[in-house]
C-alpha cells in the first residue's frame, strides 16, 4: 500500500479550478518532485494534502486511512507536515520557540530541538533570537526544522530555495540529502528543474491544475519536463473532469 | 503628594486586572469585547448573590465563580464570537455590545436597580489599612488588588511562554492558519485563551465589588477604565497593560487633587494625549493605536 494516494483532486479557489483532477501515489521513503510554472497548482496541490485547503473532489489518503474532513492540525498528527512557502514563520516567537511548536502534535520520533540545531548549525546561535531578526537561509532552517519537530511520516516542501541566495539553497539542499538519505519520504515542490530532477526519485510537471507529465527522474529528460512545463507536452495520468 | 501616589499605583493594579482580559482577548481571537464590564459586573453579582444567600464568603466564591467565567469564555468564543467573526470585524463588536446589553438588563431584571457591594461580607479588609512612615495609610485591599494584578500578569507571562498551551496561544493569534499546519488547534487555543481572559474578569469583578458599590449598569464605566488602560499600555504587551493601569489611575488621582470633580477628565486626558500620540506615530487604524504585531509572517 502506498504512503500517500490523492485520487481525483479537485480544488477551487473561488471561480477558478487551481487542481483538476489530480491522481499520483508516493511510496514511503520516495521523493516526488512537483514543478510547473506559477500558477500550476503546486502549492494549492501540496495545501490542500495539508489540509489548508478543502478539497471540491477527490480525497487523499494516508497509509490507507482518508483524510478527507481531517482538518490541518489532526493531519499533522497523523504524520503531515508542510514547510509553507515564504515559510511562514511566527516572526514574534524565538527560534525555539518556532521549533517547540512543531511537537504540538504531540507525534514520537527521534526528533528534538538539539536534533534540528544539529543538521542546521548556523541556527545555533540563534536558538534565543526571534524569527522576525533572521537572515531568509535562517529563516527556511527554522521552517523545516519546524516540520521535522512533529516526526513526519510525510514532509511536504513549497518553494525551500525561493528568494534564497544559490550559497544558502545549497546549504538547504545539502540538508534535504541528508533528510532524503534516511528515508524520509518527501513531496518537493520547486522552480529549479535540475535541483528539483537531481534530487528527487519521480517528478510531476503540473500545468493549469493538472499533470502534464509525471515519470522517474531518473528517465525523464529535462527537455520533456521543459516540453511539459509550457505546454507543449501532455501526458496526464489522472483523470480530468470534463 | 506621596501618598497620593501611593494610593494611584495601587489603583492602577484594579486597572491591569480589568483591563488585562481586554488585552488579551483582542491580542488573541482580534475581538474587541464590548460586554467586558458587563461581564465583570455579572460575576461581582454571582459572588454578592453567595455572599447574601448562602453565607459564602467572596474569596471562596471565586472557587466557583472563576470556573464559571471560564466555562462562559470557552462557551462565549465557542458558540458566539468564533461564529460572528466569520462575517468580518464590525460583527463581533456589534455581537459583544448586544451581549452587554443583555446582560445589563438580565442583571436589572433579575436584582433591580438597588446598588450592591460586596464590603459587608469580607470584614474589616475592606477599610483596613497598613501605616507605613511618613503618615501614609495604605489600604490592605488595595494591596492584594495590586499583588493580584503583578502575579496574574506574571503568571500569564510564564504561561504564554514557558508552556506548550502557550506557546499555542501566541501562534494562533500571530498566525492562525499557520498554527494549524504545525499541529494547533487554532479553535481549542481561541476558546482557552477566552476562557482565561474571562478568570480575569471574574476577579476583576470581585475586587470591583469588594472596593466599590456596583449596579446592574457599572459595566460600562468598567469597560472604559479597560479600554483607556489597555490603549495606554498598549494591547500587545501584559506588563504594559499594568504600565497602562498606573498611568491611568495616577492621571486621575492628580486630577482629583487638581479640582475635585477631576478625577475621571485627568485619566480621560492621558487617555486622549496617549490616543493622538499612538495615532500620529503608528499611523491610522486600531492595529496601530494598540500596537499589534501584523499577523502575516515573514
Amino acid at each position: 500500500m502506498s504512503l500517500l494516494s490523492v485520487e481525483n483532486l479537485v480544488v477551487r479557489h473561488g471561480l477558478l479550478q487551481a487542481v483538476r483532477g489530480v491522481s499520483f501515489k508516493v511510496e514511503r521513503g520516495e521523493t516526488l518532485a512537483l514543478v510547473g510554472a506559477n500558477g500550476a497548482g503546486k502549492t494549492t496541490l501540496l495545501r490542500a494534502i495539508a489540509g489548508a485547503h478543502q478539497l471540491a473532489a477527490g480525497r487523499v489518503l494516508l497509509d490507507g486511512a482518508d483524510l478527507t474532513g481531517v482538518p490541518s492540525h489532526r493531519r499533522v498528527g497523523m504524520g503531515i507536515a508542510l514547510v509553507p512557502e515564504g515559510r511562514r514563520l511566527f516572526v514574534q516567537m524565538t527560534v525555539e520557540e518556532n521549533l517547540l511548536l512543531g511537537r504540538t502534535a504531540g507525534r514520537s520520533g527521534d526528533w528534538s530541538v538539539d536534533k534540528v540545531l544539529e543538521m542546521f548549525p548556523n541556527l545555533k546561535p540563534r536558538r534565543h533570537a526571534r524569527t522576525g531578526h533572521l537572515s531568509g537561509g535562517e529563516q527556511q532552517a527554522t521552517a523545516i526544522g519546524r516540520a521535522l519537530m512533529s516526526n513526519p511520516d510525510v514532509l511536504l516542501l513549497d518553494e525551500v530555495s525561493l528568494g534564497l541566495s544559490p550559497l544558502i539553497v545549497d546549504r538547504v539542499y545539502a540538508a534535504l540529502q541528508g533528510l532524503i538519505a534516511s528515508g524520509t519520504t518527501i513531496i518537493l515542490v520547486e522552480q529549479d528543474l535540475n535541483r528539483a530532477l537531481a534530487v528527487s526519485d519521480r517528478v510531476i510537471c503540473m500545468l493549469e491544475g493538472r499533470i502534464a507529465l509525471e515519470g522517474s527522474s531518473k528517465e525523464v529528460s529535462r527537455d520533456e519536463v521543459t516540453k511539459a512545463y509550457f505546454g507543449l507536452h501532455r501526458k496526464s495520468t489522472g483523470s480530468i473532469p470534463a | 503628594m506621596s501618598n497620593q501616589i501611593i494610593q494611584g499605583i495601587l489603583l492602577g493594579g484594579y486597572y491591569a486586572l480589568i483591563a488585562c482580559g481586554l488585552s488579551f482577548m483582542f491580542s488573541v481571537m482580534r475581538i474587541i469585547n464590548l460586554a467586558h464590564g458587563s461581564l465583570a459586573i455579572f460575576a461581582a453579582y454571582v459572588l454578592w448573590l453567595l455572599a447574601s444567600r448562602f453565607h459564602v464568603s467572596p474569596f471562596l466564591g471565586l472557587l466557583i465563580v472563576l470556573p464559571l467565567m471560564a466555562a462562559i469564555g470557552w462557551a462565549l468564543q465557542r458558540f458566539l464570537l468564533e461564529r460572528s467573526a466569520r462575517g468580518g470585524a464590525l460583527l463581533p463588536i456589534l455581537t459583544t455590545f448586544g451581549l452587554a446589553i443583555v446582560i445589563d438588563n438580565m442583571l436589572f431584571e433579575q436584582f433591580g436597580a438597588d446598588t450592591r457591594s460586596l464590603a459587608p461580607y469580607i470584614g474589616s479588609l475592606s477599610y483596613d489599612s497598613w501605616e507605613w512612615p511618613g503618615s501614609i495609610y495604605v489600604g490592605k485591599l488595595a494591596v492584594i488588588m495590586f499583588a493580584t494584578a503583578v502575579i496574574l500578569l506574571g503568571g500569564l507571562q510564564l504561561f504564554l511562554t514557558r508552556t506548550r498551551l502557550g506557546r499555542s496561544i501566541r501562534a494562533t493569534s500571530e498566525d492562525p492558519d499557520t498554527a494549524g499546519l504545525v499541529g494547533v488547534d487554532a479553535r481549542r487555543a481561541n476558546a482557552i485563551a477566552a476562557a482565561i481572559a474571562m478568570v480575569t474578569v471574574g476577579l476583576a469583578g470581585a475586587f470591583l465589588g469588594m472596593r466599590a458599590t456596583f449596579d446592574p449598569y457599572a459595566g460600562a464605566p468598567q469597560l472604559l477604565f479597560a479600554f483607556e488602560a489597555a490603549v495606554i499600555g498598549g494591547a500587545g504587551s501584559l506588563w504594559g497593560t499594568l504600565i497602562g493601569g498606573i498611568v491611568l489611575a495616577l492621571a486621575q488621582t492628580v486630577g482629583a487633587q487638581v479640582h475635585p470633580q477631576g478625577f475621571l477628565i485627568g485619566g480621560h486626558a492621558v487617555f486622549l494625549v496617549v490616543l493622538f500620540v499612538r495615532l500620529s506615530t503608528s499611523g491610522l487604524g486600531l492595529r496601530g493605536l494598540l500596537r499589534l504585531p501584523s499577523r502575516s509572517a515573514s
